[in-house]
């Protein structure tokens, strides 16, 4: 069993950096656990009734209060100014890289369809072809997803790469994204969407350049669905 | 200084009154009765959610197996005892619904709320008696009709506790119809309860508050009840007008959260959350309140910092208003909310550290007795710690992007509900439960049942922030389908298998509370020393509480106090008269003469 | 005393205490309900600025005018509940029978007209529910093209009927409360009950007049 705190692998350019932002959580919240927890148990054992024993009449400490209330003040505030960055990095759309490969992802009862350009390299256009429950991906090649939901919400998560995003009827969220190696990785649903969210199950496939060209080559030719 | 005549003093009422079983047991209006009846229905509604909670585990640790005595459950929940899916869905959103609606809410709120406000304020019932039965009297019919839900065709609502729409909209996307309807209707009927609950409590506690009980000597237990109703006057109509909504869109054809007709299903979340997280913070502050009560209590101390932690409780109360969106970072929300609401949850763990330092700050350099009250009080505060920093990783906005919908929130939520609340409320029965019932529960099964429950729920619920880590997500009928999870099914069944022993020893709980009732060591008026007005009379109380009306000297908090013989001096010990001069018992600002002590 | 009529009977508030337990508890429990129709308004505003084009100009589907003086109506019943408190604050009996019978009748006229509106606004096609909206608009021809979507007829229907519900619960009490001063049951000294209704009764007229400026005038 796997009591690790650690993460697991992530092959995507954000995983390093949500990673780490966690472990720096986890450092300053494993402080204070350690230290308030040792305390508590400290302190009750030493200040336990004991025949003749009597407790010291204090009301309280004006500048115990000042100071744990400035400090965690500090340190919160201070860790969310530290996140402001990557979150910005990661949601904003205006900064999503121009070059990314844009596909259209929609989400329904229980599965993913992914819609990629046909040969004209044009989303949107009527030689599109759809890749259920698989998405295939170039490596080092910022991803663009158009995320959508036909039905009800699901969310689009991809474990390895720290990606999640919400798939909202009536909405066109981007999500991007951009894996740094090869090989297949997790797609799940992280949002109850039926008797069939446990199984909305999808696969990513991070490809070379070149294979995820000889793929998409293929599957233009084909124009048949992927499966 | 003169004895002056303040109001008539409220007439006791020790004589013999017959007003029938009916009047006495079932439609009364004595807050202390009503306190009781809300403990029995909240405790069965405890039993309900906590049979459901075993089921979602023998699905997620035995997945695919026959439950025992599954095959008593109809074909269209467990052929053969097997749960199916759609049945999950049914059983994690009941789950939450019973515990949140049915047992902590009534619990926290409905028992001690009425238990301990009209007592502690030196007052001989709440404001409006009657209305007060009202309010405990929905909680069972709505509690009944969500029971009812399970039997309907299409089985009890699926859409989770939470509802999100479209998903909730309509049974086309569950499976669900009826189901969901009554879902709807019985959250309707017992948000009546809670808002009829908040106007008696507000008002008793502004206006009923014996002379000398000025605010800031009111003891910190009615304080966190006057603020949680201040947060259920305002937060629960905000849902109530949301699922008027929904149920709208379910039965009438309108498309509020619907998308076929340009509905919006993040308003739905944006009025779940915006009532939601008030409904946490309603769900924590009366434990906190009772924690402080029994650890300075059991301490022989004064709180650490009584203004501090009136404050701290306000400014909780307070902010939880601006931080709902931090549960809707993920949910396509314009993404510069997302920073807003981050800093703003942020700053929302300030006032709770403070609360546990102030706590800690109780114990130092005390007398502290270990008894069950204490024992469970300090695992409060422990286990509290933990979810507090746990919720730190989801309040940093890019870290939940991983952590949303896995169990690392599961493990959070139920740190602070079960490891905060529910110990809470096992410190404040076992505390208050001689005043209530006027016998002691018995020590020794007291302190085995909270060993065996400390250890077994840590065992159950600490290993689910290592199954978020591995990304596991919430709600899911069968992690296996997913390659990534499959490593973790060892994992699931130690923690379903602790969780059924966790339960298992809940059974030493309530033998205690029943035995205790007949057999229980008789507890006078004040076994735990304590200074609070509760309990300077007998056990259980009167009705009308006071054969006079009393009047408040001081704090709740003079524990040890180096001028009192005792080492604690209860709020309504009038002042020594003066012998010789000495400052002990002669008036002082503090200890307000009567007159003055009117219209604070 | 006897216990049961303690038991039964509303607790008086600690000398010196200035506002009375019925008058706070209805200032209380108006809190809450401010509270619900942010809950129902703020709804609407959201839906209206997401979808403006489900709305149309003021009073090409809403009778404004016909509202109107059902505003005036409502705010005369304020008028007439402020004279029935002054009535018995100079413990005037009869004039408190009177105010109060007004108040009551113009009331359930706010109601009557609000239910002959929406009979009227229905057979124009203008309902909640997504698959019956068909809004004509106000003169225009059945079967003519639909005014706006129905996110129009969903908000207006849950805003103004909750409103219209309020105000016939407030009806009822109104009449309770005019029967007991029948009686005499209210004095110079004691009409806590007339106060609280009163409360309650310009609270609901307040928000009608919210609802009514934004609903029908925008």
């Amino acid at each position: 069993m796997n009591f690790s705190w650690l993460m697991p692998e992530t092959v995507s350019t954000f995983g390093p950096a949500i990673d780490s932002l966690y472990y720096v959580i986890l450092w300053i919240t494993g402080i204070v656990f350690f230290a308030t927890e040792i305390t508590l148990v400290y302190f009750l054992v030493k200040y336990r009734h004991k025949e003749g024993r009597k407790a010291e009449y204090i009301v309280g400490n004006h500048k115990a209060e000042v100071i744990w209330t400035i400090t965690p003040f500090v340190i919160v505030v201070g860790l969310a100014l530290y996140s402001k960055g990557l979150w910005d990095e990661i949601r904003d759309p205006s900064l999503i890289p121009a070059d990314a490969y844009t596909i259209d992802v929609i989400a329904k009862q229980f599965e993913w369809n992914a819609t990629y350009p046909g040969p004209d390299g044009q989303l949107g256009t009527g030689d599109d072809f759809v890749a259920r429950n698989a998405l295939h991906i170039p490596v080092d090649q910022p991803i663009r997803v158009n995320l959508q939901a036909e039905d009800v919400i699901h969310s689009f998560f991809l474990p390895e790469f720290r990606v999640k995003q919400d798939a909202v009827p009536g909405m066109n969220t981007p999500v991007w994204f951009e894996a740094t190696r090869t090989g297949e990785f997790t797609l799940a649903c992280a949002e109850l969407c039926g008797l069939g969210h446990y199984r909305m199950k999808g696969s990513i496939t991070v490809h070379s350049q070149a294979e995820f060209d000889a793929w998409l080559a293929g599957q233009q030719a084909n124009g048949e669905d992927d499966q | 200084m003169s004895t002056t005549t303040v109001a008539e003093p409220h007439a006791g009422h020790e004589e013999h009154h017959d007003l029938g079983f009916v009047r006495t047991y079932l439609f009364s209006t004595d807050h202390k009765m009503i306190a009781r009846q809300f403990l029995f229905v909240s405790l069965f509604f405890l039993l309900v959610g906590g049979i459901l909670a075993g089921m979602v585990r023998w699905q997620l640790g035995f997945p695919g197996q026959p439950m025992p005595f599954g095959n008593l459950l109809p074909d269209t929940m467990a052929p053969g005892g097997i749960i199916l899916p759609e049945f999950y869905n049914s059983l994690v959103t009941m789950h939450a619904t019973f515990m949140v609606f049915f047992a902590l809410m009534p619990m926290l709120a409905g028992v001690f709320g009425n238990l301990l406000i009209p007592l502690q304020i030196g007052a001989d019932d709440m404001a409006f008696p009657k209305l007060n039965m009202l309010s405990f009297w929905i909680t069972p019919v709505a509690g009944a009709i969500m029971l009812a839900s399970f039997f309907v065709e299409g089985g009890a609502a699926g859409a989770g506790w939470t509802s999100y729409a479209p998903l909730s909209t309509s049974g086309e996307w569950t499976g669900v119809y009826m189901g969901q309807i009554l879902w709807l209707v019985s959250l309707i009927i017992v948000g009546f309860s809670s808002i009829t609950g908040a106007v008696n409590y507000v008002s008793t506690v502004i206006n009923m508050r014996a002379p000398g009980m000025t605010w800031f000597r009111i003891p910190l237990a009615t304080w966190s009840l006057f603020i949680t109703a201040w947060l259920l006057l305002l937060a629960v109509p905000i849902l109530t007008g949301g699922l008027i909504l929904l149920l709208f869109d379910q039965t009438i054809g309108t498309a509020f959260f619907r998308t076929a007709g340009s509905g919006e299903p993040l308003l739905w979340q944006h009025i779940f959350w915006f009532f939601g997280h008030p409904e946490v913070y309603i769900l924590i502050l009366p434990a906190m309140g009772m924690v402080s009560e029994v650890i300075a209590c059991r301490s022989r101390k004064p709180i650490f910092g009584y203004h501090a932690m009136v404050l701290a409780l306000a400014a909780i109360a307070f902010l939880g208003w601006i931080v709902w969106g931090h549960h809707m970072f993920q949910s396509g929300m314009n993404p510069m909310l997302g920073m807003t609401f981050m800093a703003t949850t942020m700053v929302i763990a300030v006032p709770s550290a403070i609360k546990t330092f102030n706590w800690l700050g109780t114990l130092w350099k005390g007398d502290i007795h270990f008894d069950t009250p204490l024992l469970h009080g300090v695992s409060f505060v422990s286990l509290f710690i933990i979810g507090g920093l746990s919720g730190i990783f989801m309040a940093v906005a890019p870290v939940d992007i991983y952590f949303h919908d896995t169990y690392f929130i599961v493990a959070h939520l139920h740190y602070v509900l079960v490891g905060g609340s529910l110990f809470g409320l096992f410190c404040g029965i076992t505390f208050w439960y001689p005043k209530m019932f006027g016998r002691m529960m018995h020590e020794g099964l007291g302190k085995i049942h909270w060993v065996l429950s400390f250890i077994f729920y840590n065992l159950t619920f600490f290993p689910m922030h290592n199954l978020g880590v591995q990304g596991m997500m919430r709600r899911i009928y069968d992690p296996n389908q997913y390659e990534f999870l499959q490593a973790l099914q060892p994992m699931n069944t130690f923690i379903s298998i602790n969780m059924f022993i966790f339960a298992s020893v809940q059974a030493i709980f309530v033998f205690n509370f029943l035995w205790s009732l007949k057999k229980g060591k008789e507890a006078g008026n004040n076994p735990w020393k304590s200074n609070t007005l509760e309990w300077t009379v007998p056990s259980p109380p009167p009705h009308g509480n006071f054969p006079q009306m009393p009047i408040v000297y001081r704090g709740p908090y003079e524990y040890s106090h180096p001028d009192a013989e005792e080492d604690y001096w209860p709020q309504d010990m009038p002042p020594v008269s003066d012998t010789g001069g000495q400052s002990v018992g002669a008036p002082t600002p503090e200890t307000v003469p009567p007159e003055s002590v009117l219209g604070d | 005393m006897s216990h049961a009529a303690i038991a039964t009977m509303d607790r008086s508030p600690m000398p010196g205490m200035k506002v009375y337990n019925n008058k706070l508890g209805m200032w209380v429990f108006l809190l809450s309900e401010v509270m619900f129709f942010t809950s129902l308004i703020g709804s609407y505003v959201i839906l209206r600025f997401a979808h403006p084009e489900h709305w149309t100009d003021p009073g090409v589907v809403l009778n404004v005018p016909l509202t109107a003086l059902n505003t005036f109506f409502l705010i005369c019943s304020s008028v007439t509940m402020v004279k029935a408190f002054a009535a018995i604050e100079a413990g005037n009996q009869k004039a408190l029978q009177m105010w109060l019978l007004a108040t009551i009748i113009i009331g359930a006229s706010f109601v009557g007209i609000q239910v002959v509106e929406y009979i009227a606004l229905g057979g124009e096609g203008f309902l909640p529910a997504l698959d019956a909206y068909h809004a004509v608009g106000r003169g225009n021809p059945h079967g003519g093209p639909a005014l706006g979507g129905p996110l129009y007829g969903a908000t207006f229907y849950a805003m103004t009927g909750f409103h219209g519900a309020h105000v016939s619960l407030g009806v009822i009490a109104l009449i309770f409360v005019y029967i007991k001063s029948l009686r005499g049951g209210y004095t110079k000294e004691n009409h806590q009950g007339v106060e609280v209704i009163g409360l309650y009764w310009h609270f609901v007229d307040l928000v009608w007049i919210i609802l009514f400026t934004i609903v029908y005038l925008i």
